[in-house]
């Protein structure tokens, strides 16, 4: 038998410290209160490191860094300087690539061929992208000279750790602004890395402020009246509470929330493709993924031919440890985020949903989940509606192009969606009656700098990447 | 005794109505309150929640229509508009102001199609993909109109939300809300689809939390709102994350050109993906 | 997957059948076989992979200054591919033209290493289908036990798919026990949807193998290309339960592409074509770098050129 040997990738390349504290002012400072709080591998259990927790003391130095290094430095730069920043940067995410993507799947969970392939490289480009931004934004359709809004506090979440932040703080910083960020609680250890390159590429000081913490750190970034705009990618009901605390305050604010993406499979589609296509949609980062095609619809036509290839690819993921360069499906991210999947998942069994999952042997430690696809799920389940940020497909089929659309439109959500079919005015027209930010079409979960990201309805307004993500940090 | 004066014909005074669906109703409530020396409908909350589903029913066909067909229909209410110049001044509006609301109209009436070429187009991404992305109205929007210019200031609120295919919910000036019910009758009469525009009269105070907190209601347009005030509908629209355009803190002038701004704040971009292999 | 009899019945059934046949993004396939070739084989994976694909190998020599003299050198290092290294498997098979099939057939009698013979007028297929069908008897008669015929691909092109069946349908015929690999040259077919109704028309008339290419033009066999005809061969077992091999022909040089290719089978076809008996290797040169890794596997260290034999 052809069975792969296990090829992990080495983690000598990371030089991890036993504990980090806050970057604030372009150094690494105790947090004000001494708290800090460790960060485990999900797919161990293991302690990484010891990460300072940030207080309302700690928020407002970094605020108070970020408004000086506005007032002083960055703001008055030249775009055409603080280009040459960001390119800088750009280049030692590329340079120190391998290190970033090894620290990203040990802290995250995530297949380290995703984090090399897809994370890493998507955040450089994205620095990339914004640098050239920097001094060409009288052209970008905000007016003859945009001015940038100011302060920025920045909050990210864990699926994506340092490509969110590059998503946030690339074009903020070619806009002009200076940044406070908080990484999520469970994965801060790229942006304290990142932290180090800005030291590297000499970024002047306050230009970015990382405190690291848990909701209540982001709820003291969100509530400091010093900061001008509030950029959030998370949940929909954190979103909520940030538009309502944000009201009144005069802060701008973008939000880039959940998703419940349907992935429309047409009879005439390219089989093969789409099939690939929705292994990609919900198993990319276990699922993880707020514009994960969470909802396969298919039309019945041809429904037990597609589930029969689709179960017969997915038994082919090979699940276990993230630093294997030939796993395909790694740990969840916590166990807050197991117990949810799990929960969700019990709720599909209950409301009588059929699960399905490969044989696969989960390792012991950590958090795992295996690969899950219900079928017969009515619209009216709970899978069907709620988002479940894992690796759980709910199967729904439809018999029209119009039964489609209503189904695929029927959810608060309006994130993403995907489309297969061979046809080309069929892509065109479903296309446009889709309610949804981004629409895949013979293709799912492929990115880029240039490309607008975000949704309508509940998942969130402003978009991130391409010229339309200069507008949420221009005033 | 004097002869009585009888005048050779009593002149027929017109009613007030509310603009909903495209028909002219009374306020559901049955109440009414003066203004302008008239008697105004003071409509209700389920006045509003009707204003709202006759936008909805509305939203699809109007953003349906092609970018051509909402201009032209925008032109042709500027034209109705220019023709009830007189009825205007009469109702108090000044002369300049009912100028500059038709030619506000006339300016978004001209943005129709081209209001996508500007904020969408192709993206240059890095790999086998055509990736496009286009401008698509946000839905039902909900204005509170400002005070104070009843003519322009509500032109240069609705105007930019449904030129680009929302369908518009407003509380008009409560102080002067004769010239709205104006504008809502040369609407009805140059071939908007009822429902595109609805226009409520009365207290937005009593209207605009319900409006505010509706969860068919996509954006919410502060720009009549006290300042203070708003924050509590601000909040409230957040419960279903509705786009929001908060008042300003200075006055505005709404003479001034206006820009894109509030035209792109009720449209989203949508970016599409589609991979190029022979 | 019923009434496939029905489907060869007439032209237009033949037609409609294959433009049935699910489309093929190129994209996203060519997307997957990169996805396929970023896995890490490593250790015994690796000495495993190498010597099935030795044993995969159809060692060919196609050329018009073949010679009897080149032709056993060719055999005996089919036979023995290491000299030194009596644990070294043989390859699978040795392919050459009709002509030197004799010569070929005395040289392998009784080694296992079977004789494969192109026919039907190779490479270009143009020649009317008498001459073709003497060809592969010819090549039968000498010793061949595996035919490799090419497909008119001017035929196929045109449209003409009953042609193209009825002539695949007398080759096959014409081999009696041999068995026959139908070459679709992939390369000229012009685009992935025909590579996927070649394959089925080779499949449905009665090819042993679907094969990529005759290795005599520029476009030879690609990883996404040879995952398509993986993906076919796959859903042909499903619909008939009959299994029909691939073989992959031209321009894999490396041991490197040669367990990527390997990876394809393992994960599109699965674990059932990975055996000489379903996949095949067209190649020359590969052999040499396959036994150069065998070697850095055994030894530790880099082998360098003089460490094979140059045939």
């Amino acid at each position: 038998m052809f069975e792969y040997a296990p090829a992990p990738e080495s983690t000598a390349i990371v030089d991890l410290r036993p504990s980090y504290g806050l970057f604030v002012d372009g150094r690494f400072v105790p947090p004000a209160g001494g708290r800090g709080r460790d960060t485990v591998n999900p797919a161990t259990e293991q302690v990484l490191a010891e990460v300072a927790e940030a207080d309302e003391d700690d928020v407002d130095a970094a605020v108070a860094a970020a408004r000086r290094a506005y007032e002083t430095a960055w703001g008055p730069m030249p775009g055409r300087e603080r280009a040459k920043h960001l390119f800088r940067l750009a280049r030692i995410i590329a340079e120190r690539g391998r290190e970033l993507a090894v620290l990203e799947s040990l802290d995250n969970g995530k297949p380290i061929r995703e984090a090399r392939d897809v994370d890493i490289p998507l955040a450089s480009a994205h620095f990339f992208y914004y640098a050239g931004w920097a001094d060409k934004l009288g052209y970008a359709g905000y007016g003859p000279r945009p001015q940038p809004v100011g302060v920025a506090g920045q909050i990210i979440p864990w699926n994506f750790p340092l490509l969110m932040l590059a998503w946030k703080i690339a074009p903020a910083l070619a806009c002009g602004n200076t940044v406070v960020l908080k990484p999520a609680e469970t994965t801060p250890l790229t942006a304290l890395l990142f932290a180090e390159i800005c030291q590297q590429a000499e970024l002047p000081a306050g230009v970015v402020n990382i405190v690291t913490g848990d909701g209540a750190t982001g709820a003291a970034l969100v509530r400091h009246r010093g900061v001008d705009k509030i950029a959030f990618t998370g949940s929909t009901k954190v979103g909520k509470e940030i538009a309502r605390t944000v009201a009144g305050t005069g802060a701008r604010l973008s939000l880039e929330l959940g998703g419940k993406a349907a992935n429309i499979v047409f009879d005439d589609a390219p089989i093969d493709q789409a099939v690939e296509g929705i292994v990609d949609g919900i198993f990319f980062n276990q699922g993880q993924v707020c514009c994960a095609g969470s909802r396969l619809l298919v039309q019945e036509s041809i429904a037990d031919e597609l589930l029969e290839s689709l179960k017969r690819r997915v038994a082919r993921l090979r699940v276990g440890d993230p630093l294997d360069k030939n796993t395909d499906i790694g740990a969840i991210n916590s166990a807050a985020q197991l117990a949810r999947v799990r929960e969700l998942s019990a709720a599909g069994d209950a409301e009588g949903a059929h699960a399905w999952s490969p044989p696969c042997e989960l390792p012991e430690r950590g958090f795992w989940f295996p690969p899950t696809i219900f079928t017969g799920v009515s619209p009216a389940h709970r899978i069907a509606r709620e988002e479940i940020f894992g690796p759980v497909l709910s199967v729904l089929t439809f018999r029209t192009p119009d039964e489609a659309i209503a189904k695929a439109n029927n959810t608060t959500y309006g994130l993403s969606a995907g489309v297969w079919t061979e046809k080309g005015s069929r892509i065109l027209a479903v296309a446009e009656k889709l309610r949804a930010g981004v629409v895949w079409a013979n293709t799912f979960n492929v990115f880029d700098p240039a490309s607008p990201f975000g949704g309508y309805k509940e998942s969130g307004y402003g978009r991130e990447g391409g010229r339309h993500g200069l507008e949420a940090y221009l005033a | 005794m004097p002869e009585p004066t009888a005048p050779d014909r009593v002149p027929v005074h017109k009613t007030y109505k509310l603009f909903v669906g495209g028909r002219f109703p009374r306020s559901e409530s049955g109440r009414t309150y003066q203004a302008q020396g008239a008697n105004v409908p003071l409509a209700s909350r389920k006045d509003l929640r009707d204003a709202v589903a006759a936008a909805r029913a509305a939203q699809p066909g109007w953003a349906g229509a092609t970018a051509y067909l909402r201009g032209q229909i925008l032109y042709r209410a500027a034209e109705m508009l220019e023709g009830r110049r007189g009825e205007l001044t009469a109702l108090g509006v000044r002369d300049a102001e009912v100028e500059q609301a038709v030619d506000r109209w006339i300016w978004y009436a001209g943005w129709a199609d081209k209001i996508a070429q500007v904020a969408g187009g192709a993206n240059p991404v890095a790999g086998p993909y055509l990736n496009v992305s286009t401008p698509e109205p946000t839905g039902v929007v909900g204005v509170v109109a400002p005070a104070g210019t009843p003519l322009l200031g509500l032109v240069s609120v609705i105007a930019p939300a449904i030129v680009g295919g929302n369908t518009v919910v407003a509380l008009v000036d409560e102080a002067a809300p004769l010239p709205a019910i104006t504008l809502g009758e040369t609407l009805a009469t140059s071939d908007l689809p009822p429902g595109v525009v609805n226009l409520l009269t009365g207290r937005a105070a009593e209207t605009a939390p319900w409006l505010a907190a509706h969860r068919d209601v996509n954006g919410l347009d502060l720009a009549g709102a006290d300042p203070d005030q708003a924050v509590a509908w601000e909040r409230a629209a957040a419960d279903n994350l509705k786009r929001v355009l908060r008042p300003e803190r200075a006055p505005v002038d709404w003479t001034a050109d206006p820009g894109p701004r509030r035209m792109l704040a009720w449209l989203e971009t949508k970016t599409v993906w589609h991979p190029r292999g022979l | 997957m019923t009434g496939l009899a029905e489907v060869t019945g007439s032209e237009r059934a033949l037609r409609t059948f294959l433009h049935g046949l699910p489309g093929v993004d190129r994209v996203g396939l060519e997307r997957r076989a990169a996805m396929l070739a970023t896995r890490s084989i490593k250790a015994s994976a690796k000495a495993y992979a190498i010597d099935l694909a030795i044993r995969m190998i159809d060692l060919t020599t196609l050329e018009g200054s073949d010679t009897p003299g080149r032709v056993r050198s060719l055999c005996a290092k089919a036979r023995r591919p290491d000299p030194a290294d009596p644990s070294c498997p043989a390859v699978a098979a040795v392919c050459v033209y009709p002509s030197m099939a004799p010569v070929a057939a005395g040289e392998l009698h009784g080694s296992g290493v079977r004789l494969a013979s192109v026919a039907t007028a190779f490479p270009s297929g143009q020649a009317p289908l008498a001459v073709k069908l003497a060809e592969v008897r010819a090549a039968v008669a000498a010793g061949a036990e595996e035919i490799d015929m090419v497909i008119s691909r001017g035929e196929f092109l045109a449209g003409r798919y009953g042609a193209v069946h009825e002539e695949i349908v007398a080759v096959k015929q014409a081999c009696g026990d041999a068995h026959l690999k139908v070459i679709l040259e992939t390369g000229e077919l012009g685009g992935y949807d025909n590579v996927r109704r070649a394959s089925w028309l080779a499949m449905l008339a009665g090819a042993d193998f679907v094969k990529t290419s005759t290795g005599k033009i520029p476009i030879a066999a690609t990883p996404p290309v040879t995952l398509l005809m993986l993906e076919a061969v796959r859903d042909f077992l499903a619909g008939t339960g009959r299994q029909v091999g691939v073989k992959p022909a031209g321009g894999i040089r490396s041991s490197k592409d040669a367990i990527r290719y390997l990876v394809l089978v393992n994960e599109t076809a699965g674990p059932g074509w990975l055996s000489p008996q379903w996949f095949r290797f067209g190649a020359s040169s590969l052999l040499n770098d396959l036994l150069r890794q065998r070697t850095k596997l055994t030894t530790g260290a880099y082998a360098g050129p003089d460490d094979v034999t140059v045939d």
